[in-house]
C-alpha cells in the first residue's frame, strides 16, 4: 500500500434533518487521525459554522457546495492522491459515488480510502444488498426493487399489504413508510420517485425490536463490534425518531451475540474497512431476525455508540482506513489497551430525539419510518428510570422528566397517540400509567417491550408514593435513584427546588461522580469523561483544581445549533492555552465539545441548575462560562449566580436587564435608542385594543422565547385572536408581548466583544431579507453591500452605549431594523451568537477566543479589521421543508431552517450564488415557474423577473402575474391555478417534470391559503428550488446575471423599464461552472 | 443484608436471592449479558460474583436446557440493581426465584463500580454476603483451598453421539455448550469426571475441559494427560484444560491478580496476527516463559501480554485460555472446535501434523 500523502475529505454541509451535527465530530475526529500520521489533509465543506472547518485543523479548508462541479475543480487543483466519503454522512458517500462514476477519481488518480466503492453500491443499492447477504444465508426483510409505478403496485400486491415503502439513496429514510392499500401506495410513489429511482417494497416488519450495531473492520479482517443498542419503539419508527437504549436491555445472551455474529460475518462478506452499522429487526416472540440494512460509514448512530461507550470510532475508523490494523492502534482512553476489543459498560444510556414540529405551522406530529427530529440528548446512568428522566429533562421542552403534559387530555386521544405515535408519545404513556393503564394495555397498542413499561410504571408507582409518604432519606435516595429531579419531589411534596436540595444535603443524599472507561473498571484508565449518578457511594475521581467550566448547548434544535458547540470548543481551546483546566457539561452526543480530548473533564450531564449545582459542589471551579452554549446556559445566569457561583464575564444581574423586556425598554429609553413600539398584554382583548393602537402589522410573541417560537406577525384583528389562542396555550405563565411590526425594513446585526463595557471586536452584517425573516432564517452577507456608513457609524454607536450601560464583558449580539438611515433596536443578546463562527471566520479574528480573554481579564484591544474585507462572504439558511411533510415552506418570524452554510467570493454576486448552492440549491436551466402574489411584489419585481427572461430563461406564469408580465412586454406562459383545473395548469408543469425553479412570493398574512401553498409544498416535495422572498429572488436573479456577464466579459446592466424583450443570443444555457463559480480555498480568499 | 470483604470494607444492600449468608472469592465479571450462562458455569464453583454491568434480570431465566450445567454454581451474587421486572419469550421465572431455590443468596444496591475498583486494586479477595453480620464476626472460607473440580465434575462416565471419532472429554466442569460444541455427526464424546483414568480405553482424541479453582489441584487429571501424550492422542484444551496441558508439558502457572471475566478480552493468534474478541473466566493463567522446548503460545493477550493459548509446535496438542464455546459471549472463534473434529475426521488423524 503506497504511503498516503494528501487527502480529500469530504464534509457534510448544512446541518439538516437526518444529517446533523454528528458529522462535524467525525470528520474532526478523522482529520487528527490524518494530521497525526503527516497527513496531509484538504477539507471540503460548506458548513462554516463546524469545528472541522476551523484554523489549523485541516490543512486547506474549501468552503463550497458538495457538488461535482465543485469536487472536480478541487480535485484538479489540489491533486490529493486519495478521498474520504465516510465521514461526511450520506452527502459525502453520494458525492463520492457519483465522483467514481464520473471517472473523476480514476482521471485524477484518486484512490478512495477504507471501504471501496464497490462495497458501498452493494450497501446502497437495495437489490444488490440482499443478494450480497443471501450469499451468505443472511436473512434480509422481504424486498423488490422497483423503479416504476407499476412495478412497485404489482410487488407490492404479491408480498402483501401493509408494506414497507423505502427509497434507497437517500439520508434518514426520506419518501420511507408503512402503506395499506394500493391507492395510498399509487399516491405516494408519485412523489417518491420524483426524486430517488428506485423505490423498495418490503415485507412489513413493524412491531418487530429493532436493534443496531456498530461494526469495526481492518483491512486484515479483524472485526469487531463496539456497541449495540435496542430501540425502545420498535420497528415501524426510524431509529432517529426513537428512544434508543446501549446495551440493549431485552436480549438474552444467545439473541445478542447471535446477531454480533451475524454482524461480522455481513461486514466481513461485504469487505467494509472502517467503520459501519448494522440495523436489525428481531421478532420478539420468535427469536427470527432480519438485517435492515447497513451503512458504510459513519452515522449518527456510530456518533452516539461513541459517545455512549467512551471509544473513539471516527479516530480509530480514520486509521483503519489509512491502513492500520486494528491491533496497531492503542485504546486512546487507557492508553495501554488494545483498541481492538469491545467496549464493556457499567452504566446504560439513553438517547431520546428532539422534535420542533411546533415551528412549523401544519406540520404532522405524527412519527414513523421518516426522520423529523432535529436533534438528540444522551442520558448516562445506572438504572433505566434514571436515565429515562434525565433524557427528558436535557430535551429542554419544559417538562421535568417521565410526566403527563401540562394539559391533560382525554383517555381516548393518549391512548391514539401511544398506537399510532406522535411526538408526544413518552409522554402520553406517562399519562396513561398515570391514570392506571396496565402494561400489558399499553404493549398491545405500541408494541414497546413490557419490560420497558413495567421500568416507567415503577416511575409513576414511586410518584405516588413520594405524594403519599413521608419523605424519609430511604425514600428520597430511591426517588434520586429513579431519576426525579429535586423540583419534581419539589412539586410533589408542595414545597420548592431549594429545600428539597438544602433537605438532600441534610441527609447527605448525594450524587456520585463515575468515569466511563470503556472496559467496567476492569483496568486502570486516564479517562476524562464523567457522569452523576445516585446508584453509588463512591467518586471515581477527585476534585480538580484551577479549573473552569463551560456550560454547553444542550440538544440541537432549531436555533440552537452546531454554531454554538463550535463557540464552545472555541471557549475551551482558550481557556485551556490560558492556563486553566477545563470542564465541559452537555448533554448532546452530535458535538464536538463532548468529545474525548476536548477538555480535561467532561460531564456528560445535565444543563440543569440541581445538576451544574452538584457539578460546581464537587469541582469548585474558579468560574463557569455561560455565555457560548445559547439560550440554555444563558438561562441559568442568574439562578446559578443567585447560588453563589462565579459567573465569567458579564454580570448575570445585566444579563438579565438585556433579557427583561421592561427593563431593556426602559434602558434604551434613558439612552435615546429607538425601539419598535410594543406593549405587553395579559388577555386577547386587550392585545387587540393595543394592536389597534400600534396599528397593524403586529408582532406577536411571549416574552423570553429562543428563536422565534410561538413568533408570528398578525395582520389584522381576526389573525391576531386566532393566534393569541395559540401562543397563551404554548406558554400560558408569560403575558403576550405586541409589538410594531415594520415593513419594508432592512435588518443588520452587530456582532461583538466588549471588555468591561468597552467594545474590543466587532461585525457588522446585512440580511438580504428583509425585517420580517427570522434572522436565523436569513441569507446574511459580511461585509454589507447596501447599508450605508452613516447607518453603520449610527448602529456602531447604539452598540457603544448600551455596552457601556450593560457593563459588558464578553460577547454579545445586536439586531436592529434600518428604514433610511433609522435605526431601531430590535434584540440585544448578551452571549454569542448563531453568526459568531461566521462572523470570525470570515474576519480571521476569532470572537470567541477575544471574549474568553476578556472574561479572564486579560487585555484584549487591537485594531482589528472587520469591515474593509478583500472578500464577500454569504452566509445561507438550511431548511429541511422536504422532512416536515405538511409545513409551508416560505420564511417568516418563525425560525425554521436547520442549519446554516456559508460560502466566499471576490464578489457578492460569486458569494451568494455558491451559498445558495452550498445549501442545496440549484442553478436553474431552462424552466422557471413565477408567481408573484400582491400588486407591490409584482411592480418591484419586474426588473428582475425582466433579467431573467432576458438571460433566454422561459418563464411560466400564474394568472395574474401572466397578465402583469404580459402587459409590461415580457413573455411568459400563462398557466392556471391547480385548483381551477383549467390547462395549461400549474399541476401539468410539475407532473412534466421540467421546472427548474420557482419564485413564489406569498402574500403576507394569508400564507397558508390555497394554491400558492400547494405549489410551494410540491417544489419541496419534488424537490425543485424555490424562492420565496423577493428580496432573495432579486438577489439571486441579479447575481445570476452579473455572474454571467463577467464570465462571458459584457458588463451586466440593469434593463430599463418597459422596453424589455429577449435577446435570442443569450439563450444558451448554463451550469455553475459557466457562471465562473470556481474553486478557491479559505486561504486564497485571506491572502 | 452486607457484603464484607476481607480487607474489612462493607457494602451495604438488599438481599434478593436466598436469605442466608455465604462466603468465597469475590469476583468480578465486566459481561453486559449472560447472567442465566455465567451463574451456571461450573467454572465459577465458590465465588462470589460481582456483575459489573448494573441492570440485572431483565430477560428474566429460561428453561434448564439453555443452562450451562444443571444447577447455579456460584456462592453468591452482587449487583447494582436487580430488575424485578422481566421480559423475554424464553423466560420461565425471575432470576430471583431462580436464585433462591437454588439456596444461592444475592445483595442489590452495591456500588459494583467502588467494589471492582477494590478489586482490582487489590486482587481478588475473599468475602461473605452476611443477612445478620452482628452475631459472631463473619467467617471467610477460600474455595481453592478445595478441590473445586471434584466438587462440580460429574459422577458418572456419560456418552453423547455416536460418530466413528472417539473423543474424551475430561470434565473438570465442563460447560453444556462445550459438550453441544463438540458432538457432531462424526463425533462420539464420552465425558468422564475428572480423575477417571482412561489411559486403557479406545479413544482418539482427547479433550480436556474449563473448571473452577486453582489447576495443581488436578494433579490426577495432569497425569492423565501426559499418558496421552506419550500416546500420541490429539489433544485440545480450554480453559483450566489449558492450564493442565501446559502443567503436563512441563510448564508453570500462577494466579492473576485479579482474572479475566467478561466478554470482551482481545486474543491475538500469534501464527496470524489476528485479533479475536473472546469470552473469559479465570484467575489462574499459564506463564508463557516457562513452557519447554517444542512448545510455543498459540494466543496471547493483547491487553496484558498474558497466556491465552498454548500449542506444540509439531505434536496436535493445544489449547485455549478463553472459552471458544462462548455462551456467555462472543463466538469469534468457534472455529477451534471446527478445525480440531476437522483434523480427527481425516483418515489416519495420528500421523497427520494436522495442526501445522
Amino acid at each position: 500500500m503506497n504511503k498516503v500523502r494528501k487527502v480529500l475529505l469530504l464534509g457534510s454541509g448544512g446541518l439538516r434533518i437526518g444529517q446533523a451535527g454528528e458529522f462535524d465530530y467525525s470528520g474532526s475526529q478523522a482529520i487528527k487521525a490524518l494530521k497525526e500520521e503527516g497527513v496531509k489533509v484538504v477539507l471540503m465543506n460548506p458548513n462554516i459554522a463546524t469545528v472541522q472547518t476551523d484554523d489549523k485543523l485541516a490543512d486547506t479548508v474549501y468552503f463550497l457546495p458538495l457538488t461535482e462541479h465543485f469536487a472536480t475543480q478541487v480535485i484538479k487543483k489540489e491533486k490529493p492522491d486519495a478521498i474520504l466519503l465516510s465521514f461526511g454522512g450520506q452527502t459525502a458517500l453520494n458525492l463520492g459515488l457519483s465522483l467514481e462514476e464520473r471517472g473523476v477519481l480514476k482521471k485524477y488518480s484518486v484512490r478512495v480510502l477504507g471501504t471501496s466503492v464497490a462495497t458501498i453500491r452493494d450497501t446502497e443499492d437495495r437489490e444488490l444488498f440482499v443478494r450480497r447477504l443471501s450469499e451468505i444465508g443472511v436473512k434480509t426483510a422481504q424486498s423488490r426493487a422497483t423503479e416504476n409505478v407499476r412495478d412497485a403496485l404489482k410487488a407490492a400486491g404479491e408480498i402483501g399489504y401493509p408494506v414497507m415503502m423505502r427509497s434507497g439513496f437517500a439520508l434518514g429514510g426520506e419518501g420511507s413508510g408503512v402503506v395499506h392499500n394500493e391507492k395510498e401506495l399509487s399516491v405516494k410513489l408519485t412523489e417518491v420517485f420524483r426524486n430517488v429511482p428506485q423505490v423498495l417494497i418490503e415485507e412489513n416488519l413493524s412491531g418487530w425490536k429493532e436493534v443496531e450495531y456498530e461494526v469495526v473492520r481492518d483491512r486484515a479482517d479483524n472485526c469487531i463490534t463496539v456497541c449495540n443498542m435496542e430501540n425502545l419503539d420498535p420497528m415501524g419508527i426510524h431509529t432517529g425518531e426513537s428512544i434508543v437504549v446501549a446495551p440493549s436491555q431485552t436480549l438474552s445472551n444467545a439473541e445478542y451475540h447471535g446477531l454480533r455474529e451475524i454482524a461480522i460475518k455481513t461486514i466481513r462478506h461485504l469487505g467494509i474497512v472502517g467503520e459501519c452499522n448494522i440495523q436489525y429487526a428481531l421478532h420478539p416472540q420468535t427469536g427470527d431476525y432480519r438485517v435492515i440494512e447497513v451503512n458504510a460509514r459513519l452515522s449518527r448512530s456510530s456518533a452516539l455508540a461513541s459517545k455512549a461507550t467512551g471509544y473513539p470510532l471516527a479516530f480509530v475508523a480514520a486509521k483503519l482506513a489509512l491502513g492500520y490494523k486494528l491491533t496497531d492502534i492503542k485504546n486512546s482512553v487507557t492508553g495501554k489497551t488494545t483498541a481492538c476489543f469491545e467496549p464493556a459498560l457499567d452504566y446504560l444510556v439513553l438517547k431520546a430525539p428532539r422534535w420542533d414540529l411546533t415551528k412549523f405551522e401544519n406540520a404532522a406530529p405524527r412519527i414513523g419510518t421518516e426522520m423529523k427530529s432535529v436533534g438528540e440528548v444522551m442520558a448516562i446512568g445506572r438504572s433505566f428510570e434514571e436515565v429515562l428522566q434525565k433524557a427528558l429533562r436535557m430535551l429542554n421542552v419544559g417538562v421535568d422528566g417521565f410526566v403527563p403534559a401540562k394539559n391533560p387530555c382525554p383517555k381516548t386521544r393518549y391512548l391514539d397517540e401511544i398506537q399510532y405515535p406522535t411526538t408526544r408519545r413518552i409522554f402520553a404513556l406517562a399519562e396513561a400509567l398515570h391514570d392506571g393503564v396496565n402494561v400489558a394495555k399499553l404493549h398491545d397498542l405500541s408494541k414497546i417491550d413490557p419490560w420497558f413499561l413495567e421500568k416507567m410504571g415503577n416511575i409513576v408507582g414511586l410518584e405516588r408514593e413520594l405524594k403519599r409518604k413521608k419523605l424519609t432519606k430511604e425514600l428520597l435516595a430511591r426517588a434520586k435513584r429513579a431519576g426525579f429531579s429535586d423540583k419534581r419531589i419539589g412539586t410533589l411534596k408542595k414545597t420548592t427546588e431549594v429545600a428539597v436540595r438544602s433537605l438532600r444535603a441534610r441527609l447527605h443524599v448525594l450524587p456520585v461522580v463515575k468515569q466511563i472507561d470503556t472496559l467496567a473498571g476492569e483496568f486502570p484508565a486516564q479517562t476524562n469523561y464523567l457522569y452523576m449518578t445516585y446508584h453509588g457511594t463512591e467518586n471515581d475521581v477527585a476534585r480538580g483544581k484551577n479549573q473552569v467550566a463551560v456550560l454547553g448547548s444542550g440538544p440541537y434544535c432549531i436555533g440552537s445549533s452546531v454554531e454554538f458547540d463550535w463557540s464552545c470548543v472555541q471557549a475551551l481551546k482558550t481557556l485551556k492555552a490560558e492556563g486553566r483546566n477545563t470542564i465541559m457539561i452537555n448533554s448532546n452526543p452530535e458535538t464536538v465539545s463532548t468529545d474525548y480530548d476536548m477538555s480535561d473533564r467532561l460531564y456528560f450531564e445535565e444543563l440543569s441548575l440541581e445538576r451544574v449545582l452538584d457539578i460546581v459542589d464537587f469541582e469548585r471551579p474558579l468560574g463557569v462560562v455561560i455565555s457560548t452554549g445559547g439560550q440554555i446556559p444563558n438561562n441559568l445566569a442568574l439562578p446559578l449566580q443567585r447560588n453563589k457561583v462565579r459567573i465569567l464575564g458579564t454580570d448575570p444581574q445585566n444579563i438579565n436587564r438585556a433579557e427583561d423586556r421592561h427593563v431593556f425598554s426602559k434602558l434604551l429609553d434613558e439612552l435615546g435608542i429607538d425601539q419598535p413600539e410594543w406593549a405587553e398584554l395579559t388577555t386577547p382583548a386587550a392585545a387587540a385594543k393595543a394592536a389597534e393602537k400600534l396599528g397593524y402589522p403586529v408582532l406577536v410573541r411571549p416574552s423570553y422565547v429562543l428563536s422565534g417560537a410561538a413568533m408570528k406577525v398578525a395582520y389584522d384583528e381576526k389573525s391576531l385572536l386566532e393566534f393569541l389562542q395559540r401562543a397563551v396555550d404554548v406558554s400560558s405563565d408569560h403575558p403576550v408581548v405586541i409589538s410594531k411590526f415594520i415593513e419594508n425594513a432592512r435588518e443588520i446585526e452587530i456582532d461583538g466583544v466588549a471588555h468591561k463595557g468597552a467594545l474590543a471586536i466587532y461585525a457588522i452584517t446585512e440580511h438580504i431579507e428583509n425585517a420580517g425573516t427570522h434572522s436565523g432564517d436569513a441569507t446574511v452577507v459580511l461585509p454589507p453591500q447596501r447599508t450605508y456608513l452613516e447607518t453603520i457609524r449610527r448602529a456602531k454607536h447604539i452598540t457603544k452605549d448600551i455596552l457601556k450601560a450593560l457593563k459588558i464583558t464578553g460577547p454579545f449580539n445586536m439586531q436592529f431594523i434600518a428604514k433610511d438611515n433609522h435605526l431601531l433596536v430590535i434584540e440585544c443578546n448578551l452571549r454569542a451568537s448563531r453568526s459568531f463562527p461566521f462572523v470570525s471566520k470570515v474576519t480571521g479574528h476569532n470572537f470567541i477566543n477575544l471574549a474568553v480573554r476578556a472574561m479572564l481579564g486579560k487585555d484584549i484591544a487591537g485594531h482589528y479589521r472587520t469591515v474593509e474585507l478583500d472578500t464577500v462572504a454569504v452566509k445561507s439558511p438550511q431548511f429541511s421543508y422536504g422532512r416536515i411533510k405538511g409545513a409551508d415552506p416560505h420564511t417568516s418570524v418563525e425560525m425554521a431552517s436547520t442549519g446554516e452554510v456559508a460560502c466566499f467570493g471576490d464578489s457578492y454576486s460569486e458569494a451568494l450564488l455558491k451559498s445558495m448552492m452550498a445549501a442545496g440549491f440549484r442553478l436553474p436551466k431552462k424552466n422557471v415557474l413565477v408567481s408573484l402574489g400582491k400588486e407591490e411584489n409584482k411592480i418591484k419585481m419586474l426588473p428582475a423577473v425582466a433579467v431573467l427572461a432576458n438571460m433566454g430563461f422561459k418563464l411560466y406564469a400564474t394568472e395574474h402575474t401572466a397578465d402583469f408580465l404580459r402587459e409590461n412586454n415580457i413573455p411568459c406562459e400563462k398557466v392556471y391555478k391547480i385548483s381551477s383545473n383549467i390547462a395549461p395548469n400549474v399541476s401539468g408543469l410539475f407532473e412534466g417534470g421540467e421546472l427548474d425553479l420557482i419564485i413564489n412570493i406569498p402574500t403576507k398574512g394569508r400564507e397558508n391559503t390555497t394554491d400558492g401553498f400547494t405549489i410551494r409544498r410540491k417544489a419541496i416535495d419534488m424537490n425543485i428550488p424555490l424562492i420565496t422572498n423577493r428580496q432573495l429572488a432579486e438577489a439571486f436573479i441579479t447575481a445570476l446575471a452579473e455572474q454571467k456577464a463577467e464570465r462571458s466579459g459584457v458588463p451586466h446592466q440593469k434593463p430599463k423599464k418597459k422596453h424589455i424583450g429577449t435577446s435570442k443570443e443569450n439563450g444558451k444555457l448554463f451550469g455553475a461552472g459557466r457562471y465562473g463559480l470556481e474553486a478557491k480555498s479559505w486561504e486564497e480568499y485571506r491572502s | 443484608m452486607k457484603l464484607i470483604l476481607k480487607d474489612g470494607t462493607v457494602f451495604e444492600g438488599q438481599s434478593f436471592g436466598a436469605p442466608k449468608s455465604t462466603a468465597g472469592e469475590v469476583v468480578f465479571n465486566t459481561g453486559m449479558t449472560g447472567y442465566v450462562e455465567s451463574l451456571s458455569d461450573p467454572s465459577y464453583a465458590g465465588q462470589i460474583v460481582v456483575l459489573t454491568y448494573p441492570l440485572v434480570g431483565n430477560y428474566g431465566v429460561p428453561d434448564k436446557k439453555y443452562f450451562e450445567s444443571n444447577k447455579m454454581q456460584i456462592a453468591g451474587l452482587v449487583v447494582s440493581e436487580y430488575s424485578e421486572n422481566y421480559s423475554h419469550h424464553d423466560a420461565k421465572g425471575s432470576l430471583a426465584e431462580w436464585l433462591k431455590s437454588s439456596g444461592v443468596p444475592a445483595i442489590t444496591g452495591v456500588d459494583t463500580r467502588a467494589l471492582t475498583k477494590r478489586l482490582r486494586e487489590h486482587g481478588v479477595m475473599l468475602g461473605a454476603l452476611s443477612v445478620n453480620p452482628a452475631k459472631g464476626g463473619t467467617r471467610f472460607t477460600d474455595p481453592n483451598d478445595e478441590n473445586l473440580v471434584a466438587r462440580v465434575s460429574i459422577k458418572k462416565k456419560k456418552t453423547y453421539g455416536n460418530g466413528p471419532v472417539k473423543i474424551i472429554a475430561v470434565d473438570c466442569g465442563m460447560k453444556e455448550n462445550i459438550v453441544r460444541a463438540l458432538t457432531r455427526p462424526e463425533t462420539t464424546v464420552i465425558r468422564v469426571p475428572w480423575d477417571y483414568d482412561f489411559t486403557e480405553d479406545k479413544y482418539d482424541a482427547l479433550f480436556i475441559s474449563n473448571g473452577p479453582g486453582d489447576p495443581t489441584q488436578c494433579w490426577i487429571t495432569i497425569e492423565h494427560i501426559k499418558h496421552a501424550m506419550s500416546a500420541d492422542k490429539p489433544i485440545l484444551g480450554i480453559c483450566l484444560g489449558n492450564q493442565l496441558l501446559a502443567l503436563a508439558a512441563g510448564a508453570k502457572t500462577y494466579k492473576l491478580k485479579y482474572g479475566h471475566r467478561g466478554q470482551n478480552q482481545p486474543c491475538i493468534d500469534l501464527e496470524n496476527g489476528r485479533c479475536y474478541i473472546t469470552s473469559q473466566n479465570h484467575g489462574f493463567a499459564v506463564d508463557g516463559k516457562t513452557l519447554p522446548d517444542g512448545w510455543g503460545e498459540w494466543f496471547v493477550n493483547a491487553n496484558d501480554g498474558s497466556n491465552e493459548g498454548v500449542r506444540h509446535k509439531t505434536r496436535p496438542w493445544r489449547s485455549v485460555q478463553f472459552h471458544p464455546e462462548a455462551s456467555p459471549g462472543p463466538t469469534d472463534t468457534a472455529w477451534i472446535f471446527d478445525e480440531f473434529i476437522a483434523a480427527l475426521s481425516k483418515s489416519d488423524p495420528h500421523k497427520k501434523k494436522t495442526y501445522e
